[in-house]
């Protein structure tokens, strides 16, 4: 992989750039309305409208949310870590970010004859980048949560680095019977395999839902949110942060939840295969382009899916005690992974003799 | 010059820069982002000598999880240059001789096995999952198990450590 990116072209860096400022761009399109979506769902639950007062049923309203957190008056704390302060959602934001490099959005598209691939980076160690990545996530939050000197901050950040730590666990070993499976770590690979064959989530229930419970867990999403619980902690790790500094800690929540979206979709159910109908033949007949197109909307359709468990789990279920959380991770889904991981092994070598 | 040398030097030097900031900084949480530094430009290098595993694996239990704790820890203890105690200078002495030791050591023990690591870039397969995973579970296969029983008995003996005796009561204080 080295010495193809030390001899490639141009057209191919000026690509590449292309393509992860879209990934980039969409992402935070993204997780724009699902902060919409979400103050819209939770009114619906509640029997109450949510906001309709900016622009036709309030669709303006993240806008107008943006601009409000952007021309607020920024305060850094005095007696604050100022570097480590503003170094603190910046990680937040990049972590966040960074994981969509080795999602693959579709398979490729054809402009002047050059045949685009839609994935940034198609490295053989996908899904453990995913899981650097997520690793480093930790950090946004405890510095942030240390350099505001303040102790709920602190209290804070270290609920949600030990319960991310902790989750990460059992999220690893949910995927290792996966891995078992398709023999891959490419996410490319995986998703080729269920186009040719069928969703993982045929084979893996256990796994996926193991998966999902620790993808709740990672993104700080309710029933996991100690690290923000308002009536223990004021507000949690970022209650120094004000503007566009708070702005990214909560924005960061959307795009993780939309990336992890992704993640899961690649992983359980099929990628960019759109189900019941053969994309070769689609290819064939429509040509690169149009396929690629809906490819991917049958990704986006279940990114959109899992947003909606999201925010549906979010407002139905209370938040867990910490000692419950903690509980739940390491004495119910760490063994719970590791029995899936025997059985899995066990019947695929019944089946292979 | 090509790009990997370039590469190569911007690393080396990133962790050389890094590792002596950890021992210069007066701020321990400084530190430790410091040493964080460092995992980052190793795997760097891991990346240059076509090691993809090996360098994602060194970030996700060093960078990512080891140096969590030992955050955790040092954010926790609350340390400030007021509270750190004074050596001696004796103590000091004597601390800058075992380092001096040590160092000599590494050096006589690398010193005949450059060839064995100086690498040309972008060569070599044996960082990537498929060959390391094929040599650990055959060639290596009893150090490897060996190895995990010593993580096991560790970790049993954290859990005995930590564990409450079973007639105290918690002290309330």
């Amino acid at each position: 992989m080295m010495t193809l990116l030390f001899t490639m072209d141009l057209m191919l860096v000026l690509e590449k750039f292309l393509l992860i400022g879209a990934v980039i761009s969409f992402a935070l399109v993204v997780a724009m309305y699902t902060t919409y979506a979400e103050r819209k769902i939770a009114a619906w639950m509640q029997d109450r409208r949510g906001p309709n007062r900016a622009g036709p049923f309030g669709l303006l309203q993240p806008v107008a949310d943006g601009v409000k957190l952007f021309f607020k008056e920024e305060i850094i704390p005095l007696a604050s870590n100022r570097f480590l302060f503003v170094l603190g959602p910046a990680l937040a934001m990049i972590t966040a970010m960074l994981t969509s490099a080795v999602i693959p959005w579709g398979e490729y598209i054809e402009i002047l004859g050059r045949k685009i691939s839609l994935q940034i980076a198609d490295v053989n160690i996908g899904i453990l980048y995913v899981f650097g990545v997520v690793s480093m996530g930790v950090y946004g939050i405890m510095i942030g949560g240390w350099a505001s000197n303040n102790k709920f901050s602190l209290l804070a950040a270290v609920r949600g680095a030990s319960q991310i730590i902790s989750y990460e666990l059992a999220m690893g070993l949910s995927l290792i019977s996966l891995l078992m499976m398709t023999g891959s770590l490419s996410l490319k690979t995986i998703v080729e395999q269920q186009m040719n064959g069928s969703w993982n989530i045929i084979y893996q229930p256990l796994g996926f839902l193991i998966f999902i419970i620790c993808v709740f867990a990672e993104c700080n999403r309710t029933p996991f949110d100690l690290p923000e619980a308002e009536n223990e902690l004021n507000f949690g790790y970022h209650q120094e942060y004000s503007s566009m500094k708070l702005g990214l800690y909560l924005f960061s929540e959307y795009v993780n939840m939309f990336i992890s979206s992704a993640v899961m979709a690649t992983l359980f159910f099929g990628g960019y295969d759109i189900p019941f109908v053969d994309e070769t033949a689609l290819t064939a007949s429509l040509g690169a382009n149009l396929t690629a197109l809906f490819c991917f909307l049958a990704l986006f359709a279940k990114v959109l899916f899992f947003l909606f468990v999201f925010i549906w789990v979010r407002w139905t279920i209370p938040r867990f005690r910490y000692d419950q959380l903690m509980d739940l991770g390491w004495k119910k889904l760490i063994p719970l992974a590791l029995a899936n991981m025997i059985i899995t092994a066990v019947v695929m070598l019944l089946i292979k003799n | 010059m090509p790009l990997s040398e370039i590469l190569f030097w911007f690393l080396t030097a990133l962790a050389l820069f890094s590792a002596l900031m950890v021992v210069f900084s007066d701020n321990p949480i400084h530190s430790v982002l410091w040493l964080i530094m460092v995992f980052f430009a190793i795997s760097g290098h891991y990346i240059l000598m076509n090691a993809q595993f090996l360098a994602i694996v060194n970030l996700i239990v060093y960078a990512g999880a080891i140096m969590v704790l030992f955050l955790f820890v040092i954010m926790l203890m609350n340390m400030n240059t007021d509270a750190e105690p004074q050596k001696s200078q004796w103590m000091r002495i004597a601390a800058a001789l075992s380092g001096g030791a040590l160092m000599l050591v590494l050096v006589a023990a690398l010193k005949d096995n450059v060839g064995a690591v100086s690498r040309t870039s972008g060569e070599g397969s044996i960082g990537l999952i498929r060959n390391l995973g094929k040599v650990l579970f055959t060639d290596y296969v009893l150090p490897f198990e060996i190895s995990s029983v010593l993580f096991l008995s560790a970790m049993v003996g954290a859990v005995v450590l930590g564990k409450r005796e079973k007639n105290t009561k918690p002290v309330n204080n």
